[in-house]
């Protein structure tokens, strides 16, 4: 196997790329207007038929749809084939109420594990590696993904899920792992224990794929100092299809989308109105192959940039920049959007480890917002006169890079509670105070 | 001559200062002297103690942040005036001293004091010169 897991489509040529992408969603659509009420509605609503989409210039016709369509949906609203053709649903985690259900043909599948081990042959992947998965297995689609993708290639996977440092860490040491998929904050917490249980010369990890999180460069270059590797992003969700979505190739520049499946568009969050390549504004895809649960421009809330440079790896699809953080994640405090990967930025640039927890309050009808951040061996010093510079040059900092003032409060080690899926990076104490 | 001091950060909660005592209590090391110098968040809890490796470790792998720091063991005469006398002779000589705390020795006539300064080869010349004397390590430990 060579740099490419599908180079057909991996570096197909632009105007080809145009002619598959229009083709796929002109049968998309009529297909989802014929089997899905939900759509039929929404696209009558806004007075657009089938037959307006003859290609992907007419995409900006079609209506948005949005989590909430999805939870409206909820479970069998936008099936779009029949029951007895779906072989798998994953599911997102529900933490906000309602959960979402997507749906997966065998087609489904097969295309999403495929979008995987082109994640996997990106970062030098081969059927010689053995592929080491500590994503969540289950309804969560990282451990399903990452662990369909490696057997496509051929790899040696091994299915661990997420839990049980030390038995991680064991199996990563007999088993001679070579590609680490999991959560950034995962990576960090095992690069870790890594170090606590002196086992740094014995792992044989040569790269990583981490994702389903937000994650700085500052963090990415901890990791792959920590563990000896290169750290890859990828990218995805699970109403598209899970991680793959998009993946980093050597470069790590950003993120190919992989175009043939999926088609990325940048909006206005505000307006809805599409924005140029370069420009930043919320991602929005359109599912152009998948059966089951097709989406047409759904809104990830995902705020990040596309771009078109010629990419030295030579695949032509286009790269998405690392998301800023999910317009969700992302807090207004007094008035100005925070998110959370930007102080993340600012504490690894002063020299902390990513381990860090945000509490914003309401304290007499002004926000406040507090930056825990657990000190290290490296950060320490007997003298208090240097730790309170230290305080003070986070808080400049976060003063100059979003405008606010943040309270800066050194914890210690391990006293920020860490899950080893996703980091709980956020307390919120406002809601209904005045 | 200089000595090991180990500081530990510790939270400024309740409990957390009594946990970093007993946890080198219960592995047998003897605390000589200590200071703490506190914020309204965090304070830095100073050590001397007998066995300042062995504490170290236990610190560390009870996963507190610790570090080790090289003082000096100045010994004065338990008397009016006699630390006014060698903090003068410091700052005559440019020695910048970053803190201080100090200890009566057993059933003798003197003291110690521990003192953190920037540049010990530097204060160990002043005091040398004036014929101040630095304890030893086995002195202090001894105590």
């Amino acid at each position: 196997m060579g740099k490419y897991y599908q180079a057909e489509f991996e570096t197909m040529p632009r105007d080809e790329m145009k002619k598959l992408q229009s083709e796929r969603l002109v049968n998309t659509v009529a297909r989802v207007y014929e089997n899905v009420p939900y759509y039929r509605e929404l696209m009558d609503k806004k007075g657009v038929k089938p037959k307006d989409i003859k290609s992907i210039d007419d995409l900006s016709l079609l209506p948005f749809i949005s989590k909430d369509d999805l939870r409206d949906a909820y479970p069998y609203g936008m099936l779009a084939v029949p029951l007895a053709d779906a072989v798998r649903i994953q599911s997102t985690s529900g933490t906000t109420g309602r959960r979402v259900v997507a749906f997966y043909t065998q087609n489904d599948v097969d295309l999403w594990d495929e979008c995987c081990a082109r994640a996997i042959v990106a970062v030098g992947g081969t059927k010689e590696d053995v592929v080491h998965v500590s994503y969540g297995y289950g309804l969560f689609t990282g451990g399903p993904g990452l662990n369909g993708g490696s057997h496509k290639v051929g790899s040696l996977t091994i299915p661990m899920s997420s839990g049980n440092t030390e038995r991680q860490i064991q199996f990563m040491v007999d088993l001679e792992s070579t590609i680490l998929c999991c959560t950034p904050s995962y990576a960090a917490y095992l690069a870790e224990t890594v170090h606590e249980m002196g086992l740094r010369d014995k792992i044989k990890l040569k790269a990583g794929i981490f994702g389903a999180e937000a994650w700085s460069e500052e963090m990415r270059h901890h990791i792959e100092d920590r563990l000896g590797i290169k750290a890859y992003d990828i990218y995805g969700l699970t109403e598209i299809s899970g991680p793959g979505v998009s993946f980093e190739c050597e470069e790590q520049t950003g993120m190919h989308i992989n175009e043939d499946h999926f088609i990325a568009e940048i909006i206005n969050p505000i307006t809805g109105e599409v924005l140029p390549d370069g420009e930043k504004g919320e991602l929005v895809f359109t599912s152009i192959s998948k059966e089951a649960f097709p989406l047409l421009r759904y809104r990830t809330r995902d705020i990040c940039v596309l771009s078109r440079e010629k990419c030295s790896c030579g695949r032509t699809l286009v790269k998405m920049a690392k998301p800023m953080g999910r317009s969700d994640d992302m807090l207004i405090i007094r008035g100005v959007n925070v998110f959370p990967s930007q102080i993340e930025t600012v504490l690894i640039g002063c020299g902390f480890e990513a381990n860090y927890q945000l509490v914003v309050d309401r304290v007499n009808y002004s926000d406040t917002l507090e930056v825990k951040v657990e000190m290290t061996p490296a950060m320490f010093s007997d003298e208090i006169r240097k730790l309170e510079g230290l305080d003070n040059q986070v808080e400049a900092k976060l003063k100059s890079m979003l405008g606010i003032q943040a309270n800066v409060t050194l914890v210690a080690p391990k006293s920020i509670t860490r899950s080893e899926g996703k980091a709980v990076r956020v307390i919120d104490n406002r809601g209904g105070k005045l | 001559m200089t000595l090991d001091q180990l500081s530990v950060f510790v939270e400024n909660r309740p409990g957390k200062l009594v946990e970093v005592i007993e946890t080198i209590g219960a592995a047998g090391i003897d605390l000589r002297a200590m200071s703490i110098a506190d914020t309204a968040d965090f304070g830095v809890l100073r050590l001397i103690v007998d066995k300042p490796d062995s504490a170290f470790k236990t610190l560390t792998e009870a996963g507190y942040v610790v570090k080790v720091n090289k003082v000096l063991p100045v010994t004065i005469d338990d008397t009016p005036g006699s630390l006014g006398k060698v903090l003068r002779l410091l700052s005559d000589n440019g020695v910048n001293v970053e803190y201080l705390y100090a200890f009566v020795a057993h059933g003798k006539d003197r003291a110690y004091v521990i003192i953190r300064v920037e540049d010990n080869d530097a204060a160990t010349k002043v005091l040398d010169g004036a014929g101040i004397p630095l304890a030893s390590a086995a002195e202090i430990y001894a105590q």
